[in-house]
């Protein structure tokens, strides 16, 4: 693991526990925990959109959504976080299941029990930059993620059709 | 049409661009979540504590560098390892105190403010201040108390950024008693 990826790692870790901290302040458990994610995600839907931007700034247009979804996968997966997607899964119908065996975000966490439920605090940021990524190549999309053994997990995106 | 092109040069970019929008992020974020400049910085400073105090064990593991036998060796090590292995860049150490207990990092670029400018209402925000918080940490646990600040900063007009570091003793471990 590259000397950069480490500090974008402990930097994505302070952001988490801010959010969570700070929001636990203000709101009540119930509400807070949406809003966490939220906001999150909102953050890296913004830095999604930014990056995709810059990255294909000279990549010739895209064919059709699948197109779209395999440069994610390969490229822009393989430029954020330096590997692939490990498996790509599709209905056909705008529904793709990206699955990573090893998130990098995730191998600094434990797996104990406790923590596989709250998982979902350590991935709403990359949801977030999924659904930027794609926004900004004109696909409205909803994206979610789940682990099901640490630290390999599994994002579902959703395209909105018009 | 397939895409190929030279990816392999970009992802290293990519990757540090990551790193600089998402620190972005984090600023306008914490800039929503409290209400003065002054508390962002204080913030900012105390993440990058937490950042330094963990990033010391992956920096002394990465690059077996040994003890340092005086301040100066230390400025050197942080100017031209730890700056050069984290953010690809290499300060230049100046403006050292004539008891060489204070010297100055001249940062020619600093990534961290690549795509940034400061909007007028933010006149006294410190943008960049995680860096003073990550140097603090490091140090912290390898037995030096410093005290660090941006005395000039590129985000707001002067010409380079600068952070002046002090330092203030050496931290005596304290064993607890009977513990040999």
């Amino acid at each position: 693991m590259a000397a950069d990826d480490i500090l974008f790692e402990f930097l994505h870790m302070e952001m988490v526990s801010h959010i969570y901290t700070e929001q636990a302040t203000r709101e009540d458990l119930e509400k807070e925990r949406v809003t966490c994610v939220s906001v999150l995600e909102g953050m890296g839907f913004r830095v999604g959109q930014g990056l995709i931007e810059r990255f294909t700034k000279d990549c010739p247009t895209f064919k059709d959504d699948l197109d779209v979804m395999k440069f994610l996968c390969k490229d822009f997966w393989n430029g954020i976080f330096r590997k692939q997607i490990d498996n790509l899964r599709t209905n056909h119908q705008g529904t793709y299941v990206l699955q990573d065996n090893k998130f990098a975000l995730l191998t600094q966490v434990s797996c104990r029990k406790q923590q596989l439920e709250e998982s979902s605090k350590y991935l709403a940021y990359t949801c977030g930059l999924i659904r930027g990524a794609l926004s900004n190549l004109g696909l409205e999309s909803v994206v979610t993620a789940e682990v099901s053994l640490m630290p390999s997990c599994k994002f579902q995106v959703v395209i909105q059709k018009p | 049409m397939s895409r190929q092109s030279n990816r392999t040069t970009d992802n290293k970019k990519m990757n540090s661009e990551l790193f600089t929008l998402t620190y972005g992020a984090l600023v306008t974020q914490l800039c929503k979540d409290y209400e003065n400049d002054e508390e962002v910085n204080k913030q900012l400073d105390k993440m990058g504590y937490n950042i330094g105090v963990r990033l010391i064990e992956d920096f002394l593991a990465r690059s077996s560098v040994g003890r340092c036998h005086d301040f100066r060796e230390t400025a050197d090590v942080i100017a031209k390892v730890a700056f050069k292995m984290y953010l690809g860049i290499t300060p230049s150490v100046t403006n050292w105190s004539p008891a060489g207990d204070e010297f100055s990092l001249i940062l020619e670029s600093n990534p961290l403010v690549d795509f940034v400018e400061l909007p007028d209402n933010h006149n006294t925000l410190i943008y960049s201040n995680l860096l003073c918080g990550v140097l603090r940490g490091a140090l912290e646990m390898v037995q030096m108390a410093v005290d660090v600040r941006f005395v000039q900063d590129t985000l707001r007009g002067d010409n380079v950024t600068e952070i002046r570091m002090k330092f203030i003793k050496r931290i005596e471990e304290n064993l607890p008693a009977g513990d040999e």
